[in-house]
């Protein structure tokens, strides 16, 4: 699934990375807990989460992800997109809670991890 | 060999991780395999937290060498009262704040342990935590 059918489905918007949305993206991992982001072994992988400070772009700059989606409508600051910038990620936000987001992006053909 | 220092602040979680990320650009630019650079950095990413949180505040001593890194954090603090406790899964003394971050589940040095090839805890109560971990390139 492509970045930019990922925002169609979820009705989210671009907050950093709008020339990636041609990128695909296979598995997601949906955590609002970063010491289990760190566990995760692969790093092309699809964050999802609810969870909304500078550590959650750190986490993701430490585990090699580079793609998150902020679910719930979390706004994400100015620091956190200057890291998310400086890393090159791509980081979406959409106003479904988890379970939705989880729902819909799994039956559009996402995997999970484990 | 190259050396790097960071000093660490208690509670400043806005800045927590700025010495892991460093230490990252450091290695890329060294050309360290990416998957050696993973390990060393979410193991010292959990410790720079670690200190963060339940330290009165430290000190990170990075050494580069030829074949390895070695990481030291040392902190002043209140210590780690019983370090085997402190290496099981889930247990945890993290504050609200801690877990709010997204830490705290107890998950932290175990998870350290994983990643490095050497793992060393010393601690006094009242007094401080020294970390030390190697991984080798």
């Amino acid at each position: 699934m492509t970045i930019s059918e990922i925002q169609t489905v979820l009705n989210a918007k671009i907050l950093c990375g709008e020339d990636k949305i041609t990128q695909t993206i296979d598995r997601a991992f949906a955590s609002d807990l970063m010491s289990d982001v760190l566990t995760l072994k692969s790093d092309d992988i699809m964050l999802l989460t609810g969870l909304c400070n500078i550590q959650t772009v750190r986490t993701m700059e430490m585990a090699d992800l580079n793609t998150v989606i902020f679910v719930r409508g979390k706004k994400a600051t100015e620091d956190m997109i200057d890291i998310a910038k400086e890393n090159d990620m791509i980081v979406l936000q959409t106003e479904c809670s988890m379970f939705r987001t989880c729902g819909i992006l799994y039956e559009a053909g996402i995997k999970p991890v484990f | 060999m190259m050396n790097f220092e960071y000093p660490v602040q208690a509670g400043d979680f806005t800045n927590a991780g700025s010495a892991s990320s460093s230490v990252k650009k450091t290695l890329k630019q060294l050309n360290v395999d990416p998957s050696i650079i993973k390990r060393v950095v979410v193991a010292l990413y959990e410790a720079e937290v670690n200190v963060v949180a339940h330290s009165h505040g430290g000190t990170i001593y990075v050494v580069i060498d030829n074949d390895k890194i070695a990481i030291k954090l040392e902190d002043k603090g209140p210590g780690i009262p019983d370090i085997d406790l402190a290496m099981t899964v889930g247990y945890s003394t993290a504050s609200p704040q801690v877990r709010e971050m997204g830490f705290g589940a107890g998950m932290g040095l175990p998870n350290i342990k994983h990643n490095v090839d050497y793992l060393d805890v010393k601690s006094e109560v009242n007094v401080g935590t020294i970390v030390e971990m190697i991984v080798n390139f």
